[in-house]
Protein backbone atom coordinates (compact mmCIF):
# COMPACT_ATOMS: atom_id res chain seq x y z
CA UNK A 1 0.00 0.00 0.00
CA UNK A 2 2.67 2.45 1.08
CA UNK A 3 4.89 1.27 -1.75
CA UNK A 4 2.26 1.85 -4.39
CA UNK A 5 1.54 5.31 -3.02
CA UNK A 6 5.23 6.09 -3.20
CA UNK A 7 5.30 4.77 -6.76
CA UNK A 8 2.38 7.03 -7.64
CA UNK A 9 4.19 10.01 -6.16
CA UNK A 10 7.36 9.26 -8.13
CA UNK A 11 5.29 8.81 -11.29
CA UNK A 12 3.44 12.06 -10.88
CA UNK A 13 6.59 14.00 -10.07
CA UNK A 14 8.37 12.65 -13.13
CA UNK A 15 5.31 13.35 -15.28
CA UNK A 16 5.32 16.91 -13.99
CA UNK A 17 8.95 17.35 -14.96
CA UNK A 18 8.41 15.84 -18.39
CA UNK A 19 5.50 18.19 -19.05
CA UNK A 20 7.47 21.19 -17.82
CA UNK A 21 10.40 20.26 -20.04
CA UNK A 22 7.96 19.74 -22.90
CA UNK A 23 6.46 23.19 -22.42
CA UNK A 24 9.88 24.78 -22.36
CA UNK A 25 11.26 23.04 -25.41
CA UNK A 26 8.26 22.65 -27.69
CA UNK A 27 7.96 26.27 -28.86
CA UNK A 28 11.69 26.46 -29.48
CA UNK A 29 11.44 23.51 -31.82
CA UNK A 30 8.44 25.00 -33.57
CA UNK A 31 9.60 28.62 -34.02
CA UNK A 32 10.19 28.11 -37.74
CA UNK A 33 6.44 28.02 -38.38
CA UNK A 34 4.75 29.64 -35.42
CA UNK A 35 2.97 32.95 -35.08
CA UNK A 36 1.56 34.71 -32.02
CA UNK A 37 -1.21 37.27 -32.29
CA UNK A 38 -2.75 39.39 -29.56
CA UNK A 39 -5.09 42.33 -29.22
CA UNK A 40 -8.60 43.67 -29.74
CA UNK A 41 -11.53 41.48 -28.72
CA UNK A 42 -13.41 42.92 -31.72
CA UNK A 43 -10.89 41.58 -34.24
CA UNK A 44 -10.57 38.31 -32.31
CA UNK A 45 -13.35 36.32 -34.08
CA UNK A 46 -11.95 37.17 -37.54
CA UNK A 47 -8.40 36.31 -36.57
CA UNK A 48 -9.49 33.08 -34.88
CA UNK A 49 -11.55 31.83 -37.83
CA UNK A 50 -8.84 32.83 -40.30
CA UNK A 51 -6.19 31.03 -38.24
CA UNK A 52 -8.31 27.86 -38.07
CA UNK A 53 -8.79 27.83 -41.84
CA UNK A 54 -5.17 28.67 -42.47
CA UNK A 55 -3.93 25.89 -40.19
CA UNK A 56 -6.29 23.43 -41.90
CA UNK A 57 -4.77 24.35 -45.25
CA UNK A 58 -1.20 24.43 -43.91
CA UNK A 59 -0.87 21.92 -41.05
CA UNK A 60 2.76 22.90 -40.41
CA UNK A 61 1.76 26.41 -39.32
CA UNK A 62 1.15 27.00 -35.65
CA UNK A 63 -0.81 30.17 -34.92
CA UNK A 64 -1.81 31.15 -31.40
CA UNK A 65 -4.22 33.99 -30.77
CA UNK A 66 -5.43 35.78 -27.67
CA UNK A 67 -7.59 38.82 -26.90
CA UNK A 68 -6.94 41.33 -24.14
CA UNK A 69 -7.73 44.54 -25.99
CA UNK A 70 -6.14 46.86 -28.54
CA UNK A 71 -3.77 48.48 -26.05
CA UNK A 72 -2.62 45.10 -24.75
CA UNK A 73 -1.89 43.97 -28.30
CA UNK A 74 0.20 47.05 -29.08
CA UNK A 75 2.04 46.79 -25.78
CA UNK A 76 2.89 43.17 -26.60
CA UNK A 77 4.09 44.17 -30.08
CA UNK A 78 6.31 46.88 -28.58
CA UNK A 79 7.67 44.38 -26.04
CA UNK A 80 8.44 42.01 -28.90
CA UNK A 81 6.32 39.24 -27.40
CA UNK A 82 3.92 38.92 -30.37
CA UNK A 83 4.29 38.98 -34.16
CA UNK A 84 0.97 40.66 -34.94
CA UNK A 85 -1.13 43.09 -32.86
CA UNK A 86 -4.85 43.33 -33.65
CA UNK A 87 -6.43 46.69 -32.93
CA UNK A 88 -9.76 48.37 -33.41
CA UNK A 89 -8.17 51.83 -33.40
CA UNK A 90 -5.10 53.35 -35.05
CA UNK A 91 -1.92 53.50 -33.00
CA UNK A 92 -1.68 56.55 -30.74
CA UNK A 93 1.06 59.15 -31.01
CA UNK A 94 2.45 58.13 -27.63
CA UNK A 95 2.68 54.48 -28.72
CA UNK A 96 4.41 55.44 -31.98
CA UNK A 97 6.93 57.42 -29.94
CA UNK A 98 7.67 54.41 -27.71
CA UNK A 99 8.03 52.23 -30.82
CA UNK A 100 10.61 54.64 -32.28
CA UNK A 101 12.54 54.64 -29.02
CA UNK A 102 12.72 50.85 -29.09
CA UNK A 103 13.64 50.65 -32.76
CA UNK A 104 10.32 49.18 -33.84
CA UNK A 105 8.67 50.24 -37.12
CA UNK A 106 4.91 49.63 -36.84
CA UNK A 107 3.53 48.37 -40.15
CA UNK A 108 -0.19 48.94 -40.56
CA UNK A 109 -2.79 46.86 -42.42
CA UNK A 110 -6.52 47.62 -42.56
CA UNK A 111 -8.14 44.20 -42.69
CA UNK A 112 -11.86 44.97 -42.38
CA UNK A 113 -14.43 47.57 -41.43
CA UNK A 114 -16.67 47.27 -38.40
CA UNK A 115 -19.99 48.87 -37.54
CA UNK A 116 -20.99 49.65 -33.99
CA UNK A 117 -24.58 48.62 -33.31
CA UNK A 118 -26.56 50.30 -30.55
CA UNK A 119 -28.47 47.61 -28.65
CA UNK A 120 -31.37 47.47 -26.19
CA UNK A 121 -33.39 44.75 -24.46
CA UNK A 122 -35.64 42.90 -26.98
CA UNK A 123 -38.77 44.00 -25.07
CA UNK A 124 -37.89 47.68 -25.43
CA UNK A 125 -40.45 49.34 -27.80
CA UNK A 126 -37.99 52.02 -29.00
CA UNK A 127 -36.47 50.95 -32.31
CA UNK A 128 -34.77 54.04 -33.72
CA UNK A 129 -32.69 56.89 -32.33
CA UNK A 130 -30.72 59.80 -33.74
CA UNK A 131 -27.08 60.49 -32.96
CA UNK A 132 -28.13 63.59 -31.03
CA UNK A 133 -30.51 61.53 -28.86
CA UNK A 134 -27.77 58.96 -28.25
CA UNK A 135 -25.42 61.67 -27.13
CA UNK A 136 -27.98 63.03 -24.68
CA UNK A 137 -28.60 59.51 -23.30
CA UNK A 138 -24.91 58.77 -22.82
CA UNK A 139 -24.12 62.12 -21.22
CA UNK A 140 -26.98 61.55 -18.76
CA UNK A 141 -29.31 64.34 -19.98
CA UNK A 142 -32.12 61.92 -20.98
CA UNK A 143 -32.79 59.62 -18.04
CA UNK A 144 -36.05 57.79 -18.82
CA UNK A 145 -37.27 55.86 -21.86
CA UNK A 146 -40.59 57.74 -21.59
CA UNK A 147 -38.79 60.87 -22.85
CA UNK A 148 -38.09 58.96 -26.08
CA UNK A 149 -41.61 57.60 -26.48
CA UNK A 150 -40.85 54.30 -24.79
CA UNK A 151 -41.98 52.71 -21.52
CA UNK A 152 -41.62 54.43 -18.16
CA UNK A 153 -38.31 52.92 -17.10
CA UNK A 154 -35.03 54.45 -16.03
CA UNK A 155 -32.40 54.20 -18.78
CA UNK A 156 -29.47 52.02 -17.69
CA UNK A 157 -26.55 53.32 -19.71
CA UNK A 158 -24.04 50.57 -20.47
CA UNK A 159 -20.74 51.49 -22.06
CA UNK A 160 -17.46 49.76 -22.84
CA UNK A 161 -14.46 50.68 -20.67
CA UNK A 162 -13.23 54.15 -21.61
CA UNK A 163 -9.91 52.60 -22.64
CA UNK A 164 -11.34 50.26 -25.27
CA UNK A 165 -11.10 50.79 -29.03
CA UNK A 166 -14.87 50.39 -29.37
CA UNK A 167 -15.45 53.18 -26.84
CA UNK A 168 -12.97 55.41 -28.63
CA UNK A 169 -14.87 55.06 -31.91
CA UNK A 170 -18.27 55.60 -30.25
CA UNK A 171 -16.84 58.56 -28.38
CA UNK A 172 -15.51 60.19 -31.54
CA UNK A 173 -18.59 59.66 -33.73
CA UNK A 174 -21.50 59.89 -31.28
CA UNK A 175 -20.37 61.71 -28.16
CA UNK A 176 -17.96 64.07 -29.96
CA UNK A 177 -15.70 63.72 -26.88
CA UNK A 178 -18.37 64.77 -24.37
CA UNK A 179 -18.09 62.91 -21.06
CA UNK A 180 -20.08 59.74 -20.51
CA UNK A 181 -22.23 60.00 -17.38
CA UNK A 182 -20.35 58.54 -14.40
CA UNK A 183 -23.48 56.47 -13.67
CA UNK A 184 -22.81 54.36 -16.77
CA UNK A 185 -22.05 50.68 -16.16
CA UNK A 186 -18.68 49.98 -17.75
CA UNK A 187 -18.11 46.55 -19.29
CA UNK A 188 -14.71 45.13 -20.08
CA UNK A 189 -15.68 43.06 -23.14
CA UNK A 190 -18.22 42.95 -25.96
CA UNK A 191 -19.65 39.60 -24.83
CA UNK A 192 -20.32 40.66 -21.22
CA UNK A 193 -21.93 43.86 -22.48
CA UNK A 194 -24.40 41.83 -24.58
CA UNK A 195 -25.07 39.62 -21.52
CA UNK A 196 -25.77 42.66 -19.32
CA UNK A 197 -28.10 44.33 -21.83
CA UNK A 198 -29.96 41.07 -22.44
CA UNK A 199 -30.85 40.74 -18.76
CA UNK A 200 -31.62 44.42 -18.05
CA UNK A 201 -34.95 45.73 -19.35
CA UNK A 202 -34.03 49.42 -19.38
CA UNK A 203 -30.48 49.00 -20.69
CA UNK A 204 -28.84 50.55 -23.73
CA UNK A 205 -25.38 49.55 -24.93
CA UNK A 206 -23.21 49.33 -28.04
CA UNK A 207 -21.12 46.52 -29.56
CA UNK A 208 -19.28 45.61 -32.74
CA UNK A 209 -21.91 44.14 -35.08
CA UNK A 210 -20.07 40.81 -35.08
CA UNK A 211 -21.38 40.37 -31.53
CA UNK A 212 -25.08 40.96 -32.30
CA UNK A 213 -27.32 38.04 -31.41
CA UNK A 214 -30.96 37.25 -30.65
CA UNK A 215 -30.76 38.13 -26.99
CA UNK A 216 -30.65 41.87 -27.83
CA UNK A 217 -32.25 44.26 -30.30
CA UNK A 218 -30.20 46.56 -32.56
CA UNK A 219 -31.57 50.06 -33.15
CA UNK A 220 -31.81 52.09 -36.34
CA UNK A 221 -29.48 55.08 -36.10
CA UNK A 222 -30.48 58.12 -38.17
CA UNK A 223 -33.09 55.83 -39.74
CA UNK A 224 -30.57 53.21 -40.93
CA UNK A 225 -30.38 49.65 -39.56
CA UNK A 226 -26.83 48.26 -39.20
CA UNK A 227 -26.26 45.55 -41.81
CA UNK A 228 -23.28 44.53 -43.91
CA UNK A 229 -24.85 46.41 -46.88
CA UNK A 230 -25.60 49.70 -45.10
CA UNK A 231 -22.10 49.62 -43.63
CA UNK A 232 -20.41 48.83 -46.93
CA UNK A 233 -22.15 51.71 -48.72
CA UNK A 234 -21.50 54.04 -45.80
CA UNK A 235 -25.12 54.96 -44.99
CA UNK A 236 -24.89 53.56 -41.41
CA UNK A 237 -23.13 56.30 -39.48
CA UNK A 238 -21.08 54.51 -36.79
CA UNK A 239 -18.22 52.54 -38.33
CA UNK A 240 -14.46 52.23 -38.14
CA UNK A 241 -11.55 50.35 -39.70
CA UNK A 242 -9.91 47.33 -37.99
CA UNK A 243 -6.15 46.95 -38.05
CA UNK A 244 -3.32 44.46 -37.81
CA UNK A 245 0.13 45.78 -36.93
CA UNK A 246 3.49 44.08 -37.40
CA UNK A 247 7.03 45.15 -36.58
CA UNK A 248 8.41 46.24 -39.97
CA UNK A 249 7.29 44.67 -43.22
CA UNK A 250 6.16 41.16 -42.25
CA UNK A 251 8.13 38.14 -43.39
CA UNK A 252 7.47 34.40 -43.46
CA UNK A 253 4.34 33.09 -41.82
CA UNK A 254 3.19 36.54 -40.65
CA UNK A 255 3.30 37.85 -44.25
CA UNK A 256 1.52 34.78 -45.61
CA UNK A 257 -1.17 34.93 -42.91
CA UNK A 258 -1.90 38.63 -43.53
CA UNK A 259 -2.00 37.95 -47.30
CA UNK A 260 -4.49 35.18 -46.55
CA UNK A 261 -6.74 37.54 -44.56
CA UNK A 262 -6.57 40.23 -47.25
CA UNK A 263 -7.19 37.63 -49.99
CA UNK A 264 -10.60 36.35 -51.17
CA UNK A 265 -10.79 33.51 -48.61
CA UNK A 266 -9.93 35.79 -45.68
CA UNK A 267 -12.33 38.51 -46.77
CA UNK A 268 -15.07 35.87 -47.03
CA UNK A 269 -14.39 35.04 -43.35
CA UNK A 270 -14.62 38.77 -42.56
CA UNK A 271 -18.12 38.81 -44.11
CA UNK A 272 -19.15 35.55 -42.40
CA UNK A 273 -18.22 37.00 -39.01
CA UNK A 274 -20.45 40.02 -39.64
CA UNK A 275 -17.79 42.56 -40.57
CA UNK A 276 -17.34 44.47 -43.80
CA UNK A 277 -14.70 43.37 -46.29
CA UNK A 278 -12.39 46.09 -47.52
CA UNK A 279 -12.29 44.84 -51.11
CA UNK B 1 34.04 15.51 3.96
CA UNK B 2 33.15 18.68 5.81
CA UNK B 3 33.14 18.90 9.53
CA UNK B 4 29.77 18.82 11.23
CA UNK B 5 30.15 22.47 12.17
CA UNK B 6 30.77 23.61 8.59
CA UNK B 7 27.77 21.65 7.40
CA UNK B 8 25.66 23.18 10.14
CA UNK B 9 26.69 26.69 9.10
CA UNK B 10 26.10 25.96 5.42
CA UNK B 11 22.62 24.66 6.07
CA UNK B 12 21.84 27.62 8.30
CA UNK B 13 22.91 30.09 5.61
CA UNK B 14 20.92 28.19 2.99
CA UNK B 15 17.76 28.49 5.04
CA UNK B 16 18.47 32.16 5.69
CA UNK B 17 18.71 32.63 1.93
CA UNK B 18 15.37 30.92 1.36
CA UNK B 19 13.74 32.93 4.12
CA UNK B 20 15.04 36.23 2.82
CA UNK B 21 14.02 35.48 -0.78
CA UNK B 22 10.37 36.12 -0.06
CA UNK B 23 11.16 39.37 1.75
CA UNK B 24 13.39 40.53 -1.10
CA UNK B 25 10.66 39.75 -3.62
CA UNK B 26 8.14 41.67 -1.53
CA UNK B 27 10.48 44.66 -1.32
CA UNK B 28 11.09 44.56 -5.06
CA UNK B 29 7.37 44.49 -5.77
CA UNK B 30 6.81 47.42 -3.41
CA UNK B 31 9.69 49.35 -4.98
CA UNK B 32 8.30 48.71 -8.47
CA UNK B 33 4.82 49.77 -7.37
CA UNK B 34 6.13 53.06 -5.98
CA UNK B 35 8.42 53.71 -8.94
CA UNK B 36 5.53 53.36 -11.39
CA UNK B 37 2.90 55.02 -9.19
CA UNK B 38 4.63 58.10 -7.78
CA UNK B 39 5.11 60.03 -11.07
CA UNK B 40 1.36 60.79 -11.02
CA UNK B 41 2.16 63.45 -8.37
CA UNK B 42 3.61 65.58 -11.17
CA UNK B 43 0.19 65.63 -12.86
CA UNK B 44 -2.25 65.89 -9.95
CA UNK B 45 -1.63 66.75 -6.32
CA UNK B 46 -2.03 63.82 -3.90
CA UNK B 47 -5.09 65.50 -2.36
CA UNK B 48 -6.79 66.00 -5.72
CA UNK B 49 -5.96 62.39 -6.55
CA UNK B 50 -7.36 60.92 -3.34
CA UNK B 51 -10.38 63.19 -2.95
CA UNK B 52 -11.21 64.10 -6.55
CA UNK B 53 -14.74 63.08 -7.42
CA UNK B 54 -14.40 62.26 -11.09
CA UNK B 55 -12.42 59.56 -12.83
CA UNK B 56 -12.06 60.32 -16.56
CA UNK B 57 -8.59 59.00 -17.34
CA UNK B 58 -8.83 58.95 -21.14
CA UNK B 59 -10.36 62.36 -21.80
CA UNK B 60 -8.65 65.59 -22.77
CA UNK B 61 -7.88 66.93 -20.18
CA UNK B 62 -7.97 63.77 -18.06
CA UNK B 63 -9.35 63.73 -14.52
CA UNK B 64 -7.77 61.44 -11.97
CA UNK B 65 -9.96 61.56 -8.87
CA UNK B 66 -10.24 58.21 -7.11
CA UNK B 67 -12.68 59.03 -4.30
CA UNK B 68 -15.50 57.13 -6.10
CA UNK B 69 -13.17 54.12 -6.42
CA UNK B 70 -12.07 54.23 -2.77
CA UNK B 71 -15.65 54.56 -1.52
CA UNK B 72 -16.67 51.79 -3.92
CA UNK B 73 -14.09 49.45 -2.39
CA UNK B 74 -15.07 50.44 1.15
CA UNK B 75 -18.82 49.99 0.63
CA UNK B 76 -18.41 46.59 -1.00
CA UNK B 77 -15.98 45.45 1.71
CA UNK B 78 -18.23 46.72 4.51
CA UNK B 79 -21.13 44.73 3.08
CA UNK B 80 -18.97 41.64 2.66
CA UNK B 81 -17.75 41.90 6.27
CA UNK B 82 -21.31 42.25 7.55
CA UNK B 83 -22.13 38.98 5.82
CA UNK B 84 -18.90 37.03 6.33
CA UNK B 85 -18.26 37.69 10.03
CA UNK B 86 -21.59 36.54 11.56
CA UNK B 87 -21.75 33.64 9.09
CA UNK B 88 -18.10 32.67 9.57
CA UNK B 89 -17.88 33.00 13.34
CA UNK B 90 -21.16 31.18 13.92
CA UNK B 91 -20.06 28.35 11.62
CA UNK B 92 -16.74 28.12 13.43
CA UNK B 93 -18.46 27.91 16.85
CA UNK B 94 -20.78 25.22 15.52
CA UNK B 95 -17.92 23.25 14.00
CA UNK B 96 -15.68 23.34 17.04
CA UNK B 97 -18.19 23.30 19.93
CA UNK B 98 -21.41 21.67 18.79
CA UNK B 99 -21.00 19.52 15.69
CA UNK B 100 -20.76 15.77 15.95
CA UNK B 101 -17.26 14.66 14.86
CA UNK B 102 -18.71 12.92 11.79
CA UNK B 103 -20.57 16.05 10.70
CA UNK B 104 -17.40 18.04 11.22
CA UNK B 105 -15.45 15.61 9.06
CA UNK B 106 -17.78 16.41 6.16
CA UNK B 107 -18.29 20.12 6.80
CA UNK B 108 -14.69 21.21 7.31
CA UNK B 109 -13.39 19.93 3.96
CA UNK B 110 -16.52 21.37 2.31
CA UNK B 111 -15.73 24.81 3.73
CA UNK B 112 -12.13 24.51 2.58
CA UNK B 113 -13.35 23.50 -0.86
CA UNK B 114 -15.37 26.72 -0.95
CA UNK B 115 -12.10 28.61 -0.58
CA UNK B 116 -10.68 26.77 -3.58
CA UNK B 117 -13.38 27.76 -6.08
CA UNK B 118 -11.85 30.17 -8.64
CA UNK B 119 -13.10 33.75 -8.26
CA UNK B 120 -14.21 33.93 -11.88
CA UNK B 121 -16.69 31.14 -11.11
CA UNK B 122 -18.11 33.18 -8.23
CA UNK B 123 -18.25 36.16 -10.57
CA UNK B 124 -20.15 34.22 -13.21
CA UNK B 125 -22.57 32.85 -10.63
CA UNK B 126 -23.13 36.39 -9.33
CA UNK B 127 -23.67 37.77 -12.82
CA UNK B 128 -26.11 35.14 -14.02
CA UNK B 129 -27.95 34.08 -10.83
CA UNK B 130 -27.59 36.64 -8.02
CA UNK B 131 -27.76 39.87 -10.06
CA UNK B 132 -31.13 39.12 -11.75
CA UNK B 133 -32.47 38.01 -8.36
CA UNK B 134 -31.42 41.27 -6.66
CA UNK B 135 -32.83 43.21 -9.62
CA UNK B 136 -36.26 41.57 -9.25
CA UNK B 137 -36.27 41.61 -5.45
CA UNK B 138 -35.67 45.36 -5.11
CA UNK B 139 -37.18 46.28 -8.50
CA UNK B 140 -33.95 47.97 -9.54
CA UNK B 141 -33.04 49.13 -13.04
CA UNK B 142 -29.94 46.87 -12.82
CA UNK B 143 -28.88 44.01 -10.56
CA UNK B 144 -25.17 44.81 -10.82
CA UNK B 145 -24.85 46.65 -7.51
CA UNK B 146 -22.63 47.00 -4.46
CA UNK B 147 -24.98 44.62 -2.63
CA UNK B 148 -24.51 41.89 -5.27
CA UNK B 149 -20.74 42.26 -4.99
CA UNK B 150 -20.96 42.25 -1.17
CA UNK B 151 -22.95 39.01 -1.15
CA UNK B 152 -20.45 37.28 -3.43
CA UNK B 153 -17.46 38.60 -1.48
CA UNK B 154 -19.12 37.65 1.81
CA UNK B 155 -19.41 34.07 0.60
CA UNK B 156 -15.83 34.14 -0.65
CA UNK B 157 -14.39 35.59 2.55
CA UNK B 158 -16.26 33.29 4.93
CA UNK B 159 -13.96 30.23 4.48
CA UNK B 160 -11.04 32.39 5.67
CA UNK B 161 -13.02 33.53 8.71
CA UNK B 162 -14.26 30.01 9.43
CA UNK B 163 -10.95 28.14 9.25
CA UNK B 164 -8.95 30.64 11.30
CA UNK B 165 -11.66 31.09 13.95
CA UNK B 166 -12.10 27.35 14.16
CA UNK B 167 -8.36 26.85 14.68
CA UNK B 168 -8.44 29.46 17.42
CA UNK B 169 -11.43 27.82 19.13
CA UNK B 170 -9.97 24.31 18.96
CA UNK B 171 -6.70 25.45 20.49
CA UNK B 172 -8.52 26.55 23.66
CA UNK B 173 -7.49 23.86 26.16
CA UNK B 174 -10.10 21.26 27.06
CA UNK B 175 -9.49 22.03 30.73
CA UNK B 176 -11.20 25.46 30.34
CA UNK B 177 -14.36 23.82 29.04
CA UNK B 178 -14.24 21.05 31.62
CA UNK B 179 -13.83 23.56 34.43
CA UNK B 180 -16.78 25.54 33.18
CA UNK B 181 -19.01 22.49 32.73
CA UNK B 182 -18.00 21.23 36.16
CA UNK B 183 -19.44 24.43 37.62
CA UNK B 184 -22.79 23.37 36.20
CA UNK B 185 -23.06 25.67 33.18
CA UNK B 186 -24.68 24.63 29.90
CA UNK B 187 -22.69 23.94 26.74
CA UNK B 188 -24.04 27.14 25.19
CA UNK B 189 -22.94 29.16 28.20
CA UNK B 190 -19.51 27.53 28.11
CA UNK B 191 -19.08 28.25 24.41
CA UNK B 192 -20.15 31.89 24.66
CA UNK B 193 -18.67 32.85 28.03
CA UNK B 194 -15.52 30.72 28.16
CA UNK B 195 -14.32 29.33 24.84
CA UNK B 196 -15.06 32.32 22.60
CA UNK B 197 -13.50 34.92 24.96
CA UNK B 198 -10.43 32.68 25.32
CA UNK B 199 -10.08 32.52 21.54
CA UNK B 200 -11.01 36.16 20.94
CA UNK B 201 -7.65 37.30 19.58
CA UNK B 202 -7.70 34.49 17.02
CA UNK B 203 -11.28 35.26 16.03
CA UNK B 204 -10.47 38.96 15.56
CA UNK B 205 -7.49 38.05 13.40
CA UNK B 206 -9.79 35.81 11.37
CA UNK B 207 -12.28 38.63 10.82
CA UNK B 208 -9.60 41.07 9.75
CA UNK B 209 -8.00 38.60 7.35
CA UNK B 210 -11.48 37.95 5.95
CA UNK B 211 -11.82 41.69 5.41
CA UNK B 212 -8.46 41.77 3.64
CA UNK B 213 -9.65 38.92 1.45
CA UNK B 214 -12.71 40.96 0.48
CA UNK B 215 -10.92 44.21 -0.27
CA UNK B 216 -8.28 42.61 -2.49
CA UNK B 217 -10.69 40.49 -4.56
CA UNK B 218 -10.61 41.58 -8.19
CA UNK B 219 -12.26 39.33 -10.74
CA UNK B 220 -15.60 38.90 -8.96
CA UNK B 221 -16.11 42.61 -8.32
CA UNK B 222 -15.16 43.38 -11.91
CA UNK B 223 -17.96 41.10 -13.04
CA UNK B 224 -20.76 41.93 -10.60
CA UNK B 225 -20.23 45.41 -9.12
CA UNK B 226 -21.41 47.24 -12.25
CA UNK B 227 -18.36 49.43 -12.77
CA UNK B 228 -19.88 52.91 -12.53
CA UNK B 229 -17.42 55.38 -11.02
CA UNK B 230 -19.84 57.29 -8.76
CA UNK B 231 -19.71 57.74 -5.00
CA UNK B 232 -22.39 55.31 -3.78
CA UNK B 233 -25.22 56.57 -1.58
CA UNK B 234 -26.86 53.17 -1.01
CA UNK B 235 -25.93 49.51 -1.31
CA UNK B 236 -28.25 49.22 -4.30
CA UNK B 237 -26.12 51.30 -6.65
CA UNK B 238 -23.44 50.14 -9.09
CA UNK B 239 -19.90 50.86 -7.86
CA UNK B 240 -16.37 50.61 -9.20
CA UNK B 241 -13.93 49.27 -6.59
CA UNK B 242 -10.20 50.08 -6.95
CA UNK B 243 -9.18 46.53 -7.86
CA UNK B 244 -11.79 46.28 -10.62
CA UNK B 245 -10.70 49.63 -11.99
CA UNK B 246 -7.06 48.58 -12.20
CA UNK B 247 -7.76 45.30 -13.95
CA UNK B 248 -10.30 46.82 -16.34
CA UNK B 249 -8.01 49.60 -17.53
CA UNK B 250 -4.46 48.31 -17.16
CA UNK B 251 -4.65 46.20 -20.32
CA UNK B 252 -5.49 49.20 -22.47
CA UNK B 253 -3.56 52.01 -20.78
CA UNK B 254 -0.70 53.29 -22.90
CA UNK B 255 2.54 52.13 -21.29
CA UNK B 256 4.25 55.00 -19.46
CA UNK B 257 1.32 57.44 -19.80
CA UNK B 258 -0.22 59.45 -16.96
CA UNK B 259 -3.11 57.00 -16.92
CA UNK B 260 -0.68 54.09 -16.47
CA UNK B 261 1.01 55.85 -13.53
CA UNK B 262 -2.40 56.70 -12.04
CA UNK B 263 -3.37 53.00 -12.08
CA UNK B 264 -0.16 52.10 -10.26
CA UNK B 265 -0.84 54.89 -7.78
CA UNK B 266 -4.19 53.22 -7.05
CA UNK B 267 -2.12 50.08 -6.43
CA UNK B 268 -0.07 52.09 -3.91
CA UNK B 269 -3.27 53.18 -2.14
CA UNK B 270 -4.42 49.55 -1.99
CA UNK B 271 -1.00 48.57 -0.67
CA UNK B 272 -1.36 51.01 2.23
CA UNK B 273 -4.92 49.88 2.95
CA UNK B 274 -3.81 46.24 3.15
CA UNK B 275 -0.77 47.21 5.22
CA UNK B 276 -3.03 49.08 7.66
CA UNK B 277 -5.37 46.09 7.91
CA UNK B 278 -2.46 43.77 8.67
CA UNK B 279 -1.04 46.13 11.29
CA UNK B 280 -4.42 46.33 13.00
CA UNK B 281 -4.68 42.53 12.93
CA UNK B 282 -1.24 42.24 14.45
CA UNK B 283 -2.05 44.81 17.12
CA UNK B 284 -5.28 43.07 18.07
CA UNK B 285 -3.75 39.63 18.27
CA UNK B 286 -1.10 40.99 20.68
CA UNK B 287 -3.40 43.26 22.64
CA UNK B 288 -6.02 40.64 23.42
CA UNK B 289 -3.63 37.78 23.77
CA UNK B 290 -4.81 35.27 26.35
CA UNK B 291 -1.90 34.82 28.71
CA UNK B 292 -2.86 31.35 29.91
CA UNK B 293 -2.30 28.16 28.01
CA UNK B 294 -5.14 28.99 25.62
CA UNK B 295 -3.06 31.16 23.30
CA UNK B 296 -3.33 30.60 19.57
Amino acid sequence: MLRSKFQLLVDSVSMFFLITIGIFFFPVRATAESLTIRGSTTVLPIAQKAAERYMNLHPAANISISGGGSGTGIKALLDGSVDIANTSRPMKAKEVKIAQKRGITPWEYIIAKDGIAVIVHPKNPVSALTKAQLKRIYTGRIKNWAELGGFNKEIVVVSRETTSGTFECFNKIVLKKAKVTPRALLQAANATLVQTVSQTKGAIGYVGIGYLDRRVKALKIEGVYPTVETLADGTYPISRPLFMYTNGKPKGLAARFIDFILGPEGQRIVREEGFIPIK
Amino acid sequence: MFSRKTREICIEKLFLLFASTSIVILLLIAAFLFKEGLPIIEVVSPLRFLFGKSWYPTYEPPEFGILPLITGSLVVTLGAVLIAIPLGVATAIYLSEVAHPRVREVLKPAVELLAGVPSVVYGFFGLVIVAPWIQDLFELPTGLTALTASIMLGIMASPTVISISEDALSSVPLSYREASLALGTTRWHTAIRVTVPAALSGICTACILGMARAIEETMTVLMVAGGAAVIPRTFLQPVRPMTANIIAEMGEAVHGSDHYHALFAIGVVLFFVTLAINLVADFISHRFKETGSGTL
